[in-house]
């Protein structure tokens, strides 16, 4: 691609993009302050009533730790080795 | 961006609560019982977004009591400078009612056990957290009040009784006290002793506010009952009962419901800051 | 007897070690399992902290797992500063050393993901540019523009469909991951991050982007990896989602 024709595809694009980009309606700004933490948090409470749960010995030692029970990821099937057979996705993206 | 300089100068002698984000709306909506609020300083200290955002519109409304849990006041080592520095940053931009920490440490060779870990009650432990409340009240400008802790054991080594050491430290350093009575009741608990003497020994005219939490229960090695300070239930009734006996001597004071774990649904805990408000009526201004 | 806080914080970490001697409970005798308290309100906070930080693993591998990856992760990775929200930063990086889970090839991404909401979650607030500035430059002046992101914002690159895995095990009524690798752009207009998943090409543009090269040299990054890159969307998205909090322009 020539110097030229990407400069003018970059301002085409982004006259695009601002034509096509719509400012979201400001909405009160304690309203978007509601919502629970993301995050962990700092709190000066003892453990849930047990000396215990937390003192068991992890028994870990490579290959012989086994899985107890079993999570979501053995509904997913995704073949192949992580480098291998996956292809680049070909979407529009979200506008 | 907020000025809270004089606005809301000192906690007031009324039930408060532990905020918790998930009663932001509720929070703002209330009236009383609940006059005032208390935060952990160390969720406040990220560099933006909603919790600083929420901050902000509380102070707007409510005295702000800060409560430290991560300074580490009775640690070997030396405070840590960037998380006394992050203090400082918080309370100068909040101006809040109050600061307060706990007689306990948390840090050892930089690395932070995420717990108010216990200590021996010494001629040298004591110095060293007047040392440590000094350079705490210098950088903040400002008394702090210091925290009773929940026990669950007890040091060979400690010389004296856990109200003389607070006594001292607030003698020495010229802080405040703040008289946890879940704590109190905990600690007679776990170590065998009577928690009316405690309060009695208890240099009274300290106290700048009082804590009352839920505990739970458990056993020791021997069948002993091992009280746990969970947080994660309503007040009990023996610790009402104390509290009674707590503000006969001291009057009102600011007076805060603590609910970490399970945390119910808002009107809970109102409930517990409206039981806290009859216990403050009750008392002789 | 005395007990220092290094014979504390040792036996704290290591339960196979009995509780210091000078330790008792009320009547003088050993304090025994009361040491426990300790150690249980260290290692179960510190769980529970994960478990709220990383949702999308405690799903996939399931909860009961999690613990137990959890105790070994915070023996090995105890936290260094006191703010328990940035706990686990090492945690992809863990979880890539962990044989016994080294079969789910796509859990550190994912973890890189949640890493990175929470990070965008506490990030600095930012003023967004005004658009109208971009309107107003050259086209030369546009090629040359370099970009500062929102604190904010943050770019995941994968090899797997990572954000379709974290949707599907969060979001009510996500289908299932189709085997296509995705990269994700995190952005927080508001308060609430936003994951945006990328076509490689589109992700090869952020990324140019954010090492500081210009929208030209992005433009010839993606365009590189793919044909069908489609620059205008990529620019909406960033206009739309708040990101961009100053441009610099020199010819």
């Amino acid at each position: 691609m020539s110097k030229t024709m990407k400069t003018a595809a970059i301002a085409g694009a982004m006259t695009a993009a601002l034509a096509a980009h719509s400012t979201p309606a400001v909405a009160m700004e304690k309203e978007k302050c509601y919502g629970v933490s993301l995050a962990g948090e700092n709190d000066c409470k003892a453990g849930a009533g047990t000396t215990c749960a937390g003192s068991s010995t992890v028994d870990y030692q490579g290959n012989a730790w086994t899985l107890v029970d079993a999570g979501t990821c053995a509904e997913i099937d995704l073949p192949g080795d992580r480098m291998g057979s996956l292809e680049p996705l070909d979407r529009d993206l979200p506008s | 961006m907020l000025d809270t300089s004089s606005r809301f100068p000192t906690l007031p002698p009324a039930p408060g609560v532990g905020y918790k984000p998930q009663h932001f709306k509720e929070i703002l909506d209330a009236s009383r019982p609940v006059e005032w609020l208390e935060i952990h300083a160390e969720n406040y200290m990220g560099d933006g977004g909603r919790p600083l955002a929420q901050l902000r519109h509380l102070a707007d409304r409510f005295p702000i009591s800060v409560h430290g849990v991560g300074l580490s006041i009775g640690g070997e080592e030396r405070l840590d400078p960037d998380h006394l520095s992050r203090l400082t940053h918080l309370c100068n931009w909040l101006q809040p009612a109050s600061f307060s920490e706990h007689l306990a440490w948390s840090t050892h060779d930089s690395h932070f056990l995420n717990d108010l870990l216990p200590l021996p009650y010494t001629s040298s432990t004591l110095q060293r957290v007047c040392d440590h409340i000094d350079e705490v009240q210098e950088a903040l400008g400002r008394q702090m009040l210091l925290e009773n802790p929940s026990s669950y054991l007890a040091f060979d080594e400690s010389t004296y009784a856990e109200t003389e050491f607070l006594s001292e430290i607030a003698h020495r350093t010229g802080c405040g006290l703040l008289l946890d009575v879940n704590n109190v009741f905990v600690s007679a608990t776990n170590l065998g002793l009577d928690p009316r003497a405690y309060i009695d020994a208890f240099p009274i005219e300290k106290v700048g506010e009082i804590h009352l939490g839920g505990h739970d229960e458990d056993e020791d090695d021997h069948g002993a009952p091992l009280l746990i300070d969970s947080h994660g239930r309503e007040v009990a009734d023996p610790v009402w009962a104390l509290l009674d006996h707590v503000l006969e001597r001291s009057g009102p004071r600011p007076l805060l419901i603590e609910w970490d774990a399970d945390i119910p649904e808002w009107p809970a805990l109102a409930a517990e800051a409206a039981r806290a408000a009859g216990a403050l009526e009750r008392v002789p201004a | 007897m005395s007990v220092d806080q290094r014979q504390f914080h040792d036996a704290l970490w290591d339960n196979a070690r009995d509780a210091p001697a000078g330790l008792r409970d009320g009547q003088g005798r050993p304090a025994g399992a009361r040491f426990s308290v300790y150690r249980n309100n260290v290692a179960v906070g510190l769980t529970e902290a994960l478990e709220v930080s990383f949702p999308a693993i405690v799903k996939l591998i399931g909860p009961e797992n999690f613990k137990k990856v959890a105790g070994v992760f915070l023996r090995q990775h105890p936290p260094k500063s006191p703010l328990i929200m940035v706990y686990g930063t090492e945690f992809p990086v863990f979880l890539e050393s962990f044989q016994p889970l080294n079969h789910i090839g796509y859990l550190p991404d994912v973890a890189r993901l949640e890493q990175a909401l929470r990070e965008s979650y506490h990030a600095a607030d930012a003023t967004p540019i005004d658009p109208g500035n971009l309107a107003n430059l050259s086209e030369e002046e546009l090629t040359a523009t370099r970009m500062t992101f929102a604190p904010s914002a943050r770019l995941i690159c994968s090899h797997w469909p990572v954000h379709a895995i974290w949707a599907y095990n969060l979001e009510d009524g996500a289908p299932k991951p189709a085997n296509v690798a995705q990269d994700v752009f995190i952005t927080r207009p508001d308060f609430d991050p936003q994951c945006h998943p990328l076509s490689k090409e589109s992700g090869v543009f952020f990324a140019s982007l954010l090492l500081g090269n210009s929208i030209g040299e992005a433009f010839e990054d993606a365009a590189e990896t793919s044909s069908e890159f489609d620059l205008a969307a990529v620019l909406t998205l960033l206009l739309d989602t708040q990101a961009i909090t100053a441009i610099h322009s020199e010819v």
